[in-house]
């Protein structure tokens, strides 16, 4: 593990069970919004830093650099500044790092991207020049080589970014996961955040698969406000898989005529259901925290977080 | 092999109207589904019957060479079947149309076929599938004979990707009619997952785990040019 540069990484390195959100910009000129929902997840007074997703699912998307900025400064939330590289070379990425770097972000997030045609532009030519794991090794040599991936110098202070990568629990079989991560922890990453998973069973497989690389990991969950929601992630995300057990009580919540007291009960489980998942997956030294993507609902996140944390 | 589609009627006779005589020049090298004489003639009967319809009555010959992408076999076989033809209509691969119009500058030269793909043949299922990309750093070494370049979508070297599910790809083939509307999608192996299968049989998943550096996109850098051969 590197230096810490942000406070995610301080509080990891101090031993402390962090806890991140998730912040969306869409294709609009306004970011109000996102800016209200990242104060919303700041006076939880439990998230630490909020992921700020570049062009998501391949959907162009303000500026991942400019809303990271904006966020920071208006909302006062830390963040951490998704950078994918279906969009752009590697010349393009050492300039928005750079720029990143300027503007005070301290926690980038290495990722390879959705491909251009799961988009909404999919005539659009995917760049990948690199690869996620290969942003990484970019990143990391900036922060502590001061140079670019062909040598060239950087001027000035060095870059301090603290690298994030994505891993995925649900993947099969898990050792390849694990190997793929292998990969990534071997040019620098700092810490890991997994793609969604409702099965603490596939959670805790994955931790014990990884726990030797002694990288951090937040594991990503994302209480469904329906059965919708929970049925989408179930069939629509990539290897997500939503236990029976979870859709069966979610289909019986769906008969409830009162939509105020549906509402309530779905709340209710979601906190039991996640704040147990987090007791267990915390058992594991590995998992150094959660990334809570509940975008659009609040009142889950502290009540998860404070039941988690009675123990 | 060189696989190639053939243009549309509609697209060929919008290149020929200007012209009446036509030399139909086929290939008899790597060009997939062959593009031979036989071809060649079959070409001379569509574009003349076509042309009829049209009040357009054009003279078709039809010929071919061995490799159009030879200079040497192109100026020898067809120089003496090129006096008083207005227009050559090539059935070879994008190579073998340059290469005519470098031996025979003086004569409006058309392609007859897109070339799409270096590709294997899967004659059970009467497919093509793209298997190289010709990139000039044949990584096949270390990713169990598995191309990465070519079958990964995104091309990534490190792979797979979160977009592999039970060892599938998420972006699919995609069949398209002329007009480039999507008939048909084939879910695809993700290739990544197949160089992991492969190397774990023959127990080289220390070629797997290998972090990969970024390429060098001077070697796959388009013209490339190769001297001595």
């Amino acid at each position: 593990m590197g230096e810490a540069f942000s406070e995610l990484m301080k509080r990891i390195k101090a031993g402390k069970f962090v806890y991140t959100g998730e912040l969306e910009p869409h294709k609009s000129t306004e970011i109000a919004e996102v800016v209200e929902w990242a104060r919303t997840l700041k006076a939880t007074g439990k998230i630490i830093a909020a992921n700020v997703t570049d062009n998501p699912q391949s959907v162009g998307a303000i500026s991942s650099l400019a809303a990271s900025y904006i966020i920071q400064k208006d909302a006062g939330l830390e963040v951490i500044y998704q950078l994918r590289t279906s969009d752009r070379n590697r010349l393009a990425l050492v300039s928005d790092l750079l720029g990143a770097s300027l503007l005070g972000i301290r926690n980038v997030l290495a990722l390879t991207g959705d491909h251009i045609k799961k988009g909404d532009t999919p005539q659009s030519m995917s760049v990948h020049d690199l690869d996620g794991t290969q942003l990484v090794d970019l990143i990391h040599k900036m922060v502590y080589e001061g140079k670019d991936l062909s040598g060239n110098e950087i001027h000035g202070p060095r870059p301090q970014f603290n690298i994030g990568a994505a891993g995925n629990p649900n993947f099969e079989p898990v050792e390849a996961e694990a190997l793929k991560l292998e990969r990534k922890a071997k040019v620098g990453v700092d810490f890991f955040q997994t793609q969604v998973v409702f099965d603490v069973n596939t959670a805790l497989r994955f931790l014990d698969a990884i726990e030797h690389l002694g990288v951090p990991v937040l594991i990503g969950i994302f209480p469904p406000k329906s059965l919708g929601q929970a049925e989408y992630f179930d069939e629509f995300v990539p290897g997500v898989r939503v236990p029976e057990e979870f859709l069966e009580k979610f289909k019986k919540f769906k008969d409830l005529p009162d939509k105020k007291e549906r509402k309530a009960k779905i709340t209710e489980y979601n906190i039991e259901y996640f704040a147990d998942f987090v007791k267990e997956v915390q058992k594991k030294p590995v998992c150094k925290g959660i990334h809570i993507m509940a975008v659009g609902y609040p009142e889950v996140i502290g009540p998860i977080i404070e039941s988690a944390e009675k123990g | 092999m060189i696989v190639t589609k053939e243009k549309t009627l509609e697209e060929i006779l919008g290149f020929l109207t200007p012209h009446k005589k036509i030399l139909v020049v086929g290939c008899d090298g790597c060009t997939t589904p062959p593009r031979g004489l036989r071809e060649a003639k079959t070409y001379t009967m569509l574009v003349e019957m076509s042309g009829k319809l049209k009040n357009k009555n054009f003279e078709c010959k039809a010929t071919t060479v061995a490799k159009q992408c030879d200079n040497h076999d192109c100026a020898t076989t067809l120089t003496p079947q090129t006096e008083n033809v207005d227009a050559i209509l090539s059935l070879a691969c994008g190579v073998g149309v340059q290469t005519l119009v470098e031996v025979f500058p003086e004569i409006p030269i058309y392609p007859g076929q897109n070339t799409v793909f270096l590709g294997s043949q899967d004659r059970d299922n009467a497919t093509m599938y793209e298997k190289c990309k010709s990139c000039g750093d044949c990584l096949l070494g270390e990713t169990g004979g598995v191309c990465p370049v070519t079958r990964c979508p995104k091309g990534i070297m490190n792979g797979p990707c979160g977009g592999c599910v039970e060892g599938k790809c998420e972006v699919p083939y995609e069949i398209r009619d002329e007009n480039g509307k999507v008939i048909k999608t084939i879910q695809k192996d993700c290739a990544w997952y197949q160089i992991y299968e492969r190397l774990k049989k023959v127990d080289r998943l220390d070629l797997f785990v290998k972090y990969r550096p970024p390429r060098d996109r001077i070697v796959s850098g388009s013209p490339r040019i190769l001297e001595g051969v």
